[in-house]
Parts: structure tokens; C-alpha cells; sequence
């Protein structure tokens, strides 16, 4: 066990950096809400409702073990030794806060930051697994997501772990680079995502007698459309707030963070919409907002160390690359991802930490881990590869591991019989719009 | 037919067990490089090394999960 220097912060970040927590919500409202809008009417009440108890599963979750497995810079953790070199792999602190100071100190921001963070975080498979995961289930796997494999990686980027110290200990730049969560959040939970949707099965008559899959529109595309942009807000704050504890700026630094959010966002958009108007002739809504979210996923990890211009093709890139996805998974892979959430996270948000291995530049002297050592800027695309390996090879056997073993116990899809008549009246017993929609598909032959 | 029907399953269970054991061994190349290796051209190579055989892992799961979406129709 030992402990890393505690890195500080510059003066007045503290108080920016509460200001800015109090924007991250809006994510999560967003993604309800993009999630809700994306799937069929028949669900809407159940993941709307599902959404509320996955932030607050996830929220006691990481109150119970999440922030003792993640730590920070500074606080115990558990090194193991292997090549010579101490690999910190764990964090040792307390469970359930216990003896923890909540004084503004940098730990106590980045505990209250990755709580609002692990609540959106976890709300990612549930726009991917929709219409037909049990609300038991979704509990069971937010509390793995929020207590193991969520605090487990970001103890590794964001707590000071092997990750961070790539820069410091085998000269690979400044060590992995993820200041606002492309990884930590994003890709973890798409690959959670993806998890959860290989486990329970696509929705029943998504795949037609010869393997083609149907078109089921999403139910509300202002929904949709609605929660995307309430999702640029609450990035905004996500992305400075990141900036400050895992980058080291300073609060008027954070005003690159904010240009470079919004031109990845739009351009994003902007070249989803021009992508699906080529290839359908029409723009599509659904897959311009997942292109949206997309870019900002992809603008978190470098937004502090990359240039406007740069955010424009970061962005422009994720938004073309989310459209083509969504279409593979669905056609090659025959994956049933209402939301989109696979490809907006976990394929944006790699993108976005590749992105920043290419783009990003370093001021001479950055080193938030540890500034009597500051790192170089060559080896940083070798860093962000390795957080890539280690995101594909050891988070997504875990998580898909984690949660094939928990729908052993607590079966995670709802029963076939009840299927067509819908989740929400399944799961909950009443709909969301019981006077105004007529479930015309239950009557007809597949 | 019943005995057809186990083995193709025990067949996909296979290629996904073998999958996800490429997943991990390829992330474990990339650790090893890291301790082992001091240059940053040859950590560079067994990087992608490591990461072409999580590649191919991704591939085994992704077809087990396809011929198992196939089997429930």
C-alpha cells in the first residue's frame, strides 16, 4: 500500500469546480430522455422509471465500495510489484466514506464528480438493452457497474493507478489521457452496454424469419432531439470539471474546454446529418442526435490540449463514424441497440482517446500527477493504445463476465409471453400514454 | 438431434470462451511489453501485436454471439 503526492489545485478552482458539478445532472436527464425517445412507446414509463433507479442504485453503490476501489492521487492505494515497477492497481480507502473530509480538497471534488459521473455512466446500457431488461436486473448490474468496474477503471485513469503513470514511470507521454471521461464513463459503459445486449437478445421481432432487421422507429423525436442538446449543457460543466481535477486547469483555461465541447458536438451533428441525408436521401433524426452525443463523447478526453480547429474533425469524424456504426452493429452483428448508446460510447468514446493521443499538445511544464517530473510529449499515442488494450481486454470480459454471471441468479430478459404487449404494462402495470396509443404491431403476423 | 443441438452449443460456448481468452492475453501482451521492453518503437510493435490479438478475441465473441442469435430465430 502507498500513497502518490496529492496533487493540488489553483486557487478559486474549487469553487468553479462545484459550479460545474452542478451542471453534470443535466447528462443524465439527457440520456433518460434520448433513451426514452428512441424506443417505442410501449416502454417509455419503464425506462424513464428504470433511469430514475439506476442513478440512485448507482449513487449508493458507489457510496458503499465504488469510492474506496477508485481512490485519488493522494489517498492509499494497493501497489503490486511485477518488472521491476510498482503497478498501483486498486485503491485502499475506506468503504462508505468512512473517515472521508468533504472540504473542497481535490479528492473530495473528484468523489462527488465520479458520483454525478457513475449515475450517467450506468444509464448507457439501458438505452442499448430497452423494451425488454427487467428493472431487478437493471438494479443488479447498475450496482456492479457503480461499485466494481466503473471505480476499478477510473482508479486506473482519474485515481492516480498504472494508467495515469505511464508518463512517470515508462515515458510514455503524460501518461494516459482522459480528462473528461471518454473512457472512464463512456467506453466502460458501452462495453457494458454491449455486454447486456449480447446476454438478453435483440427485441422480439426486431430480426425477421431471414435474419433482416425491421425498422421500429423511435416513439418521440423531440424527446430524443431534446435530451441530446440537454446533454451539451450538462457536458459543458462534465468536461470543465474534469479539466480542473484531472488536468490541472486553471478555471479561465476552461473556456477551450467549452469552444472545443461545442464545436465537437456540432460539427458532430452536422456530419451525421449530412452522412445519413447522403446515404438515405433524407437526414435521419435519431441518428443525427446519437452523432451529437457522439461528439461530445469523443470531445472529453483531450478537450483541454487540443485546438478549436482540431475539435471540428474530432468531432466531424465521430459523428460519421457513430452513423456507419449504429448501422453495422445492427446489420453485421445483429445487435438490437434502440439507443444507439453502443456506438455513441463505447466506438465514439474510443475514438476520443485515440483522438487524443494524435491531437493533443501539452504545455512544457504539465504534469498533474506529479509536476517535479514533467513527461514529454512523445509515447502519448502508445499511452492512449494501451488505456484502448486494456479497455477491450480486460473491462469488457469483466463487465460482459459480471453480468452473464448475475443473469444467472436474476434473469435479465422479461418473458416472451408477455413481450408484445410491452414492458411497461409487464414491469409496471401501467403505460406511459394509456389514452392516446394504439399498439398497432401486436396484431400483426410476423 | 438433441445430441447435434448440445454440441453446437458446446461449439459456440467454445468459440466464446476461446474469444475471450485471446482478449485477455492480448492485454497481457501489452503489460508485459510495458515491463519488459525499454525501446519505444518495439513497445509500439507488441502493442499492436497485443491489441491485433484482442482484435481477433472480438471477432470469435461477436460470431458466437451471431450463430447464437441465429439458433433462437
Amino acid at each position: 500500500m502507498t500513497t502518490l503526492p496529492s496533487p493540488t489545485l489553483p486557487e478559486g478552482a474549487s469553487l468553479f469546480c462545484v459550479f460545474c458539478l452542478f451542471l453534470v445532472p443535466l447528462v443524465a436527464v439527457g440520456l433518460a430522455l434520448l433513451n426514452t425517445g428512441l424506443g417505442r412507446s410501449r416502454g417509455a414509463a419503464h425506462t424513464m422509471a428504470s433511469s430514475m433507479c439506476i442513478l440512485s442504485v448507482a449513487a449508493i453503490a458507489y457510496f458503499a465500495s465504488g469510492f474506496a476501489v477508485q481512490g485519488f492521487a493522494g489517498q492509499p492505494s494497493h501497489i503490486l510489484r511485477a518488472g521491476g515497477q510498482g503497478w498501483d492497481w486498486i485503491g485502499a480507502g475506506p468503504f462508505f466514506f468512512r473517515r472521508f473530509e468533504f472540504d473542497g480538497s481535490p479528492a473530495s471534488l473528484a468523489a462527488a464528480f465520479s458520483m454525478l459521473c457513475v449515475g450517467l455512466g450506468a444509464l448507457i446500457p439501458l438505452g442499448a438493452a430497452a423494451e425488454r431488461w427487467r428493472l431487478a436486473a437493471i438494479c443488479g448490474s447498475t450496482a456492479l457497474f457503480g461499485g466494481w468496474t466503473f471505480p476499478l477503471f477510473a482508479h486506473w485513469a482519474w485515481g492516480g493507478g498504472w494508467l495515469a503513470q505511464l508518463g512517470t514511470k515508462y515515458g510514455l507521454g503524460h501518461g494516459f489521457l482522459d480528462v473528461g471521461g471518454s473512457s472512464c464513463v463512456h467506453v466502460v459503459a458501452g462495453l457494458t452496454a454491449l455486454s447486456v445486449v449480447w446476454i438478453v437478445g435483440a427485441r422480439r421481432g426486431k430480426y425477421s424469419s431471414n435474419k433482416m432487421p425491421n425498422a421500429i422507429p423511435a416513439h418521440n423525436a423531440v424527446f430524443a432531439m431534446f435530451g441530446a442538446m440537454l446533454c451539451w449543457a450538462g457536458w459543458l460543466g462534465l468536461n470543465s470539471a474534469g479539466a480542473v481535477l484531472f488536468g490541472g486547469a486553471a478555471p479561465a483555461e476552461t473556456l477551450l474546454v467549452i469552444i472545443n465541447t461545442t464545436l465537437a458536438a456540432g460539427s458532430a451533428g452536422l456530419a451525421a446529418l449530412a452522412a445519413t441525408g447522403l446515404r438515405f436521401g433524407r437526414p435521419d433524426v435519431s441518428l443525427t442526435a446519437n452523432g451529437w452525443v457522439g461528439g461530445l463523447v469523443a470531445s472529453s478526453a483531450g478537450c483541454l490540449f487540443i485546438k478549436p480547429a482540431e475539435a471540428i474533425v474530432i468531432g466531424a469524424i465521430a459523428g460519421v463514424l457513430v452513423t456507419y456504426s449504429v448501422e453495422w452493429f445492427e446489420f453485421a452483428l445483429k445487435v438490437d441497440d434502440p439507443g444507439g448508446a453502443i456506438s455513441a460510447h463505447a466506438v465514439g468514446g474510443m475514438w476520443g482517446v485515440l483522438a487524443a493521443g494524435i491531437f493533443a499538445r501539452f504545455p512544457i511544464e504539465f504534469n498533474h500527477l506529479n509536476p517535479t517530473q514533467p513527461g514529454s510529449d512523445s509515447g502519448q499515442l502508445a499511452a492512449q493504445l494501451i488505456g484502448i488494450a486494456t479497455l477491450v481486454g480486460f473491462v469488457f470480459p469483466t463487465t460482459y463476465g459480471l453480468n452473464w454471471l448475475l443473469n444467472r441468479f436474476l434473469p435479465y430478459r422479461v418473458s416472451s409471453a408477455a413481450e408484445p404487449q410491452g414492458i411497461d404494462l409487464q414491469e409496471l402495470g401501467a403505460e406511459a400514454y394509456p389514452e392516446f396509443v394504439i399498439h398497432t404491431e401486436e396484431f400483426i403476423q410476423r | 438431434m438433441f445430441l447435434l443441438s448440445t454440441m453446437d452449443f458446446q461449439g459456440t460456448f467454445a468459440m466464446k470462451l476461446v474469444g475471450f481468452f485471446l482478449l485477455i492475453s492480448g492485454w497481457l501482451i501489452v503489460l508485459a511489453t510495458l515491463a519488459l521492453l525499454a525501446s519505444l518503437n518495439l513497445r509500439l510493435i507488441f502493442l499492436i501485436a497485443g491489441l491485433a490479438i484482442e482484435m481477433v478475441g472480438v471477432v470469435l465473441v461477436a460470431r458466437s454471439h451471431l450463430v447464437l442469435e441465429d439458433e433462437a430465430g
